[in-house]
């Protein structure tokens, strides 16, 4: 079960587990902010340990709250460590991994819907099934939400509503979800009504 | 009707592939289409045994982009319980026959980048339709056929001269194996894997795609069951209020069918799940043999699959 928990939602929504170490000949990580702790309490329970570090590829950046655990990954000292300073400045570098990778590789993913999300989709794009990587939540529920209007994704959504960040139409969000898009949908609130506008509430934080 | 519907047949063809196999080719009686089918797919074939009804699965063999009929290699099993041999004593060209709807329970994962077929004897035949499929949409594969001997290879000559370098063949009798752990570490990306054989090879397969880290949902397997045979056991259909015996050499199902109750299937192989029972009570040991229902479901003993698990106890009553 995951350790975040996260209210009832429709079937849609993407739920997440906890890590568990797996066989593999390369243990790709891919993980943001609060999941770095996710990545240590991995190893911490695994009994090859040290076989696992020799295998593992650990791309990380801090998460959307600023949280940086940089430290206290590098030093489990797996075979590469890469820290990428933005979300957008780590999926090239996954691009580059998934393009030598073979079968064999075991994918764990930790930390925000948002990076879990699209490395989740960069992934599966290359033909690995989406139920077979290893996802767990930690820190920050913010949420990347497509507007179904403009098409424009918003990042790091903390409200709901909230205006999209490319069109501006006050948007919904809902829980549901895109893999292909990795994303939730947003949609137009006062489209019948136009200004009545429900007042925001924080609920991702 | 239970089973999906049903097509009236002609036999046009029966060619001797080698001393074990015997191809069938089935044609519409108004010369029409077949239904669209795709590579893995079964057909069930129905046959009147003399009196004994029998049906069983065979996969459709033939390309998939040719309509003007179906073709199944069939396999002759001496010891079995009689459909092959009925089909291959007794089944001749311009006899009718009744056949399944196709049903693909072992469908490619066309989200793959490439796809690796393991083959074992008889176990060829849906890779032979998927491979006709792949050729015509231009996808890639590999596949590694084994067989016990060379007269047994059935269809690798044809293989390994259309598709040279993708087609790698092994024989028992020359002491060749797969070997299995090289091919699965030099799969790029995105490859998923599909094996059809004997159980001992399928087990093997997914074994060592699991230790080698493949995940579990780009490993795919097909093995149809046969029933088996097992001591006469009695059943009360609490639905239809009737008690039935089952036979040694009869399946559940058949002697379900046999009493006038219309129970649901498809494969009739213990794979599909459309024939899934409710089990009301229980007193004894039910001896499941599909590969539907999970370890826990076996142990609850709450669910049976009629079409190939038997009993053995006191009393068994299913909600049928």
């Amino acid at each position: 079960m995951s350790k975040t928990a996260f209210p009832p939602a429709i079937k849609s929504r993407p739920v997440y587990g906890v890590l568990e170490s797996r066989p593999g000949f390369l243990h790709l990580v891919v993980a943001d902010g609060e999941g770095a702790k996710a990545v240590v309490d991995l190893l911490a329970k695994s009994t090859a340990r040290e076989a696992m570090l020799a295998a593992m590829h650990i791309i990380y950046t801090p998460g959307p709250n600023g949280t940086d655990q940089s430290n206290a990954l590098k030093a489990l000292g797996a075979a590469q460590f890469y820290r990428a300073p933005s979300i957008p400045s780590l999926l090239p570098r996954l691009a580059q991994v998934l393009a030598n990778a073979h079968m064999g590789t075991q994918f764990y993913l930790a930390g925000t819907e948002g990076l879990m999300g699209q490395a989740e989709r960069d992934i599966m794009a290359t033909g690995v099934p989406y139920r077979d990587i290893q996802k767990e939540h930690r820190g920050s529920t913010m949420r990347r939400v497509q507007c179904v209007h403009c098409k424009g994704i918003t990042e790091n959504v903390a409200t709901d509503p909230f205006k999209c960040s490319h069109c501006g139409l006050s948007l919904f969000v809902r829980d549901h979800y895109s893999r292909r898009l990795a994303a939730f949908q947003g949609v137009n609130i006062d489209a019948e009504d136009p200004g009545l506008v429900p007042v925001s509430v924080v609920r991702f934080i | 009707m239970s089973g999906g519907a049903k097509i009236k047949v002609r036999v046009a063809e029966v060619v001797v592939v080698n001393a074990l196999i015997k191809r069938f080719r089935f044609v519409t009686l108004d010369g029409s289409l077949m239904p669209a089918f795709s590579g893995g797919s079964h057909t069930v074939i129905e046959m009147d045994d003399h009196g004994t009804r029998r049906l069983n699965p065979y996969s459709l063999m033939s390309n998939p982009e040719d309509r003007s009929g179906y073709e199944i290699s069939v396999r002759r099993d001496d010891a079995g319980r009689g459909g092959s041999l009925y089909l291959h004593n007794h089944v001749h060209a311009g006899m009718e026959m009744e056949i399944s709807y196709p049903v693909n329970l072992f469908p490619l994962d066309t989200r793959a980048k490439k796809h690796l077929m393991i083959a074992g004897g008889i176990g060829i035949t849906p890779f032979l339709a998927q491979i006709a499929q792949l050729a015509h949409f231009g996808g890639k594969f590999e596949l590694h056929y084994s067989a016990r001997s060379k007269p047994f290879g059935a269809y690798m000559d044809g293989l390994m001269a259309d598709y040279p370098g993708r087609v790698h063949c092994y024989f028992d009798d020359e002491k060749q194996t797969i070997d299995l752990a090289n091919v699965l570490s030099m799969q790029p990306l995105g490859t998923h894997l599909y094996v059809c054989g004997p159980k001992g090879m399928i087990n093997w397969v997914k074994a060592t795609a699991a230790q080698m880290g493949w995940p579990a949902h780009a490993v795919h397997h097909e093995e149809f069951l046969a029933p088996g045979t097992g001591l006469p056991f009695k059943v009360e259909l609490a639905a239809s209020q009737k008690s039935i015996t089952v036979g040694t050499s009869q399946s559940l199902l058949e002697a379900i069918e046999a009493a006038g109750v219309d129970a649901p299937y498809l494969c009739r192989g213990g794979a599909c799940g459309q024939c899934e029972t409710t089990v009301l009570g229980c007193d004894g040991k039910i001896l499941h043999r599909d590969h539907w229902l999970t370890e826990e479901d076996h142990a609850s003993n709450t669910k049976i699959m009629p079409c190939v698990s038997r009993f053995e106890g006191n009393a068994l009553i299913l909600d049928r």
